[in-house]
């Protein structure tokens, strides 16, 4: 008892010094405080936008097409939505499908990992070859074959990114499987018998998630732009979601008389993966010795 | 008469997590130009930092040198210099032998081109005629098959070739001091007195000075009219060779000749047989 | 050396097979009806029928494989929804145009990443390095495809400086018969002398290919800067130094040719995303490329012309990372 509670104030003590550096860096610092903006963002958004109507329920083909204004910040589009209500509401889409998309990948990618890791030898071979195989696609391309496959549509998307990033997650955690599994505990396990499935989930995977959820965080940035690229080629949402790729998608008829439809949504995307790139470029490095100053 | 190359109050150190740890401490010592001076120390005593100290080579974000300090070549306080003016010194009129060829020769490129850069860097000569002059110096440091090892890599090498090799690149740069980091470390025993003559024939030729570093009382007390012990950043006795031998004043000294076993184990070059 | 290159070339053939089992299982077991995927969503009953059995999903499993393992090697792709050609001409006539871009965006990430990378790492922490890592970053963050239209509406709608699109202007195209040697435009235009064409492809290609490299410039610009601080603090530096050799020669001699190892995996990489980001970006400026191809054949649901291109794309990757794996590993200069 004693034990995990010096355990857990070590882990505290250890959360405070990794965001005592990531502030020290004024680049990472601006990136955290724009995460988290996004992030309320995406939660509160349907609050506080100007026109929610617009974001999916309303058209108001009357007023399409107009320039920036007061009234409406980003213009309206082809069917005079409120592109800056829309824009904002995107943000809970990005957030709500990368998160989701790379926790899939996560829940196939790190049972597979650890499995390979923990039992080595012919399974090991196996699970890595078939890594290999995934791996060996142009990234992106796989996903499009699979969503175009599976249809075209957000979850299916999802589905689709989560497919093709496993792998990655899969061999970080065999990598660190495999060594947590040289250890006192986990051999002491074995040796009084835990069946090894209880070993993995017990002893290994908690020991080593976390290079993997670190990792995981700084792709979300990759993912959200990857799922907007599927929505721009019209693989991923679908009218009338307001999603920033498809948005840019839709804006190319319109673009060179309009130039805030394809502006302004592009941007959205721009600045969060940007910040969510910041973000884990601060993160890595915190946790590699190697760079981190004195 | 000034010294030619004199150290006063050099104080180094490393910065750490702990905070400064200091490394060298030199109050004072003074070579005289065409001498032969030998710094005895253990591994870890700061022979390297030293050496490195010289050159201005020490990197800025992990160590400190306090601005008191000072290293006087021909007059000129080198601390003082800049990057700049510090390059006109490096080679040209500074050498040194490093200590560890395997780390010091560079991996992707041919052992004969990094000889062959720096015979150029310093000569206005064709890139065959710094071919000849590599080959000399190749030879001259007794390695054979010059123009095979030449086109060698340094991992394709021996510790032995490869020490030799930077012998010879150290000695291209044909500067007026020598500063030679455990040279003959790697070498066996022939090879090394063959390599070790050389420095000393080169010396009387050119009138080069050279600073010996070791960690082997013996070698240096063979090849140098002066020595100084260096013992925990701190030089703790200084002066001929006769007199430290005869007369250790310090304890460290004293430990180091009950270890190399005794005087009778050391022969002088000036000497010669006054051991049973 | 011998053993490690015959390994990887086992290892390239049974990942190869890998891909087409992937998309075999794409293309006929996933799907729910696979001969109604095969022939489009606006099909007749009858059409389907006969799509099945042509397809042969009336035979067993394996056999199914081993028909399309075979189809696949002859090169066989079926034939597009759209325009009933065999799908490997069609890939046959667009890759060129999607090659000479990828080729030139690709060179062109070398030249200004490395710079910019080994500039970075000489003046860590100044204001340079600290602009260029914000670059490095930002270059790999932005969308690509928003990056074209961006451009396009700078230097084209404001500026008027370049074209809109496609390879060349339509009224070279109406005069000129278009040179024709390796099907690289630009190559072939030099190589045939006609300078006005080849003027014109220059100022076709450049905004395509400056949307295309940033995302290469940052990755390669990245790993040298990372590569360059790792090998600058590596002792046969400072033993260059300490020669006399001048900074410039340690610099862009010594220390950039240690990095060229980790520089080369990182451009065999970056091909794999500049091959995907062209696919995205073709659409934007009509090139005529495999891109533009695979566009309209998603907006129409063309499965068999979205399949062919995947398989022949994951294909090209994975030869493509073999030779390059092979001649890295060959090279003694080049440290792995």
């Amino acid at each position: 008892m004693e034990q995990k509670n010096n355990a857990l104030t070590a882990r505290f003590k250890q959360l405070r010094l990794s965001f005592y550096l990531l502030n020290r860096n004024l680049l990472t610092r601006i990136a955290l405080i724009v995460v988290m903006l996004l992030i309320v963002l995406a939660v509160v958004s349907p609050l506080v936008v100007p026109y929610p109507k617009h974001i999916e329920e309303e058209t108001n083909p009357a007023e399409k097409l107009l320039p920036p204004s007061s009234r409406y910040f980003f213009g309206t589009d082809e069917l005079g939505r409120d592109i800056f209500s829309r824009v904002l509401y995107g943000t809970r889409i990005s957030l709500q499908t990368a998160l989701i998309a790379v926790g899939l990948a996560l829940l196939i990618g790190v049972p597979l990992g650890a499995i390979a890791g923990t039992i080595g030898g012919f399974v090991d071979e196996f699970i890595m070859r078939i890594t290999d195989i995934f791996l060996s696609f142009p990234p992106l391309l796989l996903a499009i074959a699979i969503s175009a496959i599976l249809g075209p549509n957000l979850s299916n998307a999802m589905l689709s990114i989560a497919i093709s990033w496993w792998p990655w997650y899969a061999r970080l955690i065999r990598g660190q499987a495999i060594s947590i599994k040289q250890r006192q505990f986990v051999r002491a396990a074995n040796a009084i018998g835990t069946p090894m499935h209880q070993i993995i989930s017990q002893h290994i995977v908690p020991n080593c998630i976390a290079p993997v959820i670190v990792q995981a965080s700084m792709d979300i940035g990759g993912v959200i732009l990857t799922i907007a690229s599927l929505s721009f080629l019209g693989l991923g949402a679908q009218a009338p979601i307001p999603e920033w790729g498809l948005m840019v998608s839709t804006s190319r008829n319109y673009f060179l008389n309009a130039w805030w439809y394809s502006i302004f949504p592009g941007l959205a995307i721009f600045v969060t993966v940007l910040a969510f790139n910041l973000l884990g470029d601060g993160l890595r490095e915190i946790l590699d010795p190697k760079t981190r100053k004195l | 008469m000034s010294n030619f190359f004199e150290i006063n109050n050099l104080q180094v150190g490393f910065k750490t997590f702990e905070g400064e740890k200091p490394v060298l401490d030199i109050e004072h010592l003074a070579i005289q130009r065409g001498e032969t001076y030998g710094i005895v120390g253990e591994s870890g005593s700061g022979k390297t930092v030293l050496a490195l100290a010289i050159q201005k080579l020490l990197p800025d974000k992990t160590t400190i040198v306090s601005p008191k300090s000072e290293i006087r070549f021909d007059g000129v306080n080198l601390l003082n210099l800049t990057e700049k003016e510090i390059r006109n010194y490096r080679g040209t009129r500074i050498a040194m032998i490093f200590q560890d060829p395997m780390s010091t020769l560079n991996p992707v490129f041919t052992v004969g081109h990094q000889i062959i850069r720096v015979i150029r860097t310093h000569n206005k000569i064709s890139k065959k005629e710094a071919e000849r002059e590599a080959l000399r110096l190749v030879e001259l440091v007794r390695l054979p098959d010059a123009a095979n090892i030449l086109s060698k890599y340094p991992h394709e090498l021996s510790g032995g070739q490869r020490q030799r090799i930077i012998i010879a690149i150290a000695l291209s740069c044909k500067a007026e001091f020598l500063i030679a980091d455990e040279p003959t470390r790697n070498l066996d025993v022939t090879i090394q007195a063959g390599v070790l003559k050389l420095i000393a024939e080169l010396q009387r030729d050119l009138d080069i000075t050279v600073l010996y570093l070791a960690n082997n009382l013996g070698l240096v007390a063979t090849l140098c009219d002066r020595i100084g012990i260096l013992y925990e950043g701190k030089i703790v006795e200084n002066g001929l060779v006769r007199d430290v031998l005869d007369h250790p004043k310090h304890e460290y000294t004293q430990k180091l000749l009950r270890l190399s076993g005794s005087k009778s184990g050391i022969k002088h070059n000036s000497g010669g047989g006054d051991n049973a | 050396m011998k053993s490690f290159i015959f390994k990887r070339l086992l290892l390239g053939i049974a990942v190869l097979f890998g891909v087409v089992v992937i998309t075999f299982f794409l293309t006929r077991i996933i799907p729910s009806n696979p001969a109604a995927k095969w022939v489009g969503p606006r099909a007749t009953p009858e059409q389907i029928k006969q799509a099945t059995i042509e397809l042969g999903l009336d035979q067993p499993k394996h056999i199914q494989f081993l028909r399309y393992l075979k189809d696949v090697l002859r090169g066989d792709f079926g034939r597009s929804l759209r325009s009933h050609q065999p799908i490997t001409e069609e890939i046959k006539k667009y890759a060129p145009a999607t090659l000479e871009l990828v080729l030139l965006a690709t060179v062109f990430a070398v030249f200004a990443g490395i710079p910019l990378g080994v500039i970075s790492a000489k003046r860590k922490d100044s204001w340079i390095d600290h602009l260029s890592r914000f670059f490095s970053v930002g270059a790999v963050s932005l969308p690509t495809f928003w990056v074209g239209l961006f451009l396009q509406l700078i230097f084209y709608r404001s500026l008027g400086w370049l074209p809109l699109g496609d390879q060349l202007g339509t009224e070279i195209k109406l005069l000129y018969e278009i040179p024709h040697v390796t099907g690289l435009l630009m190559l072939d235009s030099l190589l045939t002398g006609r300078w006005i064409i080849f003027k014109d492809a220059l100022v076709h290609i450049i905004l395509p290919c400056i949307t295309i490299s940033l995302y290469p410039i940052g990755l390669v610009a990245r790993m040298t800067r990372s590569a360059l601080l790792e090998i600058l603090g590596e002792d046969y530096i400072t033993a260059a130094r300490s020669y006399g050799l001048k900074e410039r020669v340690v610099l862009w001699s010594y220390a950039l040719r240690n990095s060229l190892g980790p520089t080369s995996t990182v451009v065999t990489l970056s091909i794999g995303y500049t091959l995907v980001n062209t696919f995205l970006v073709e659409a934007i400026f009509s090139w005529p490329g495999i891109g533009t191809y695979i566009s309209t054949a998603v907006t129409g649901l063309d499965y068999p012309a979205i399949m062919g291109v995947t398989v022949f794309s994951a294909v090209a990757y994975v030869i493509l990372n073999l030779i390059s794996d092979i001649i890295i590993a060959m090279d003694p200069r080049v440290r792995v």
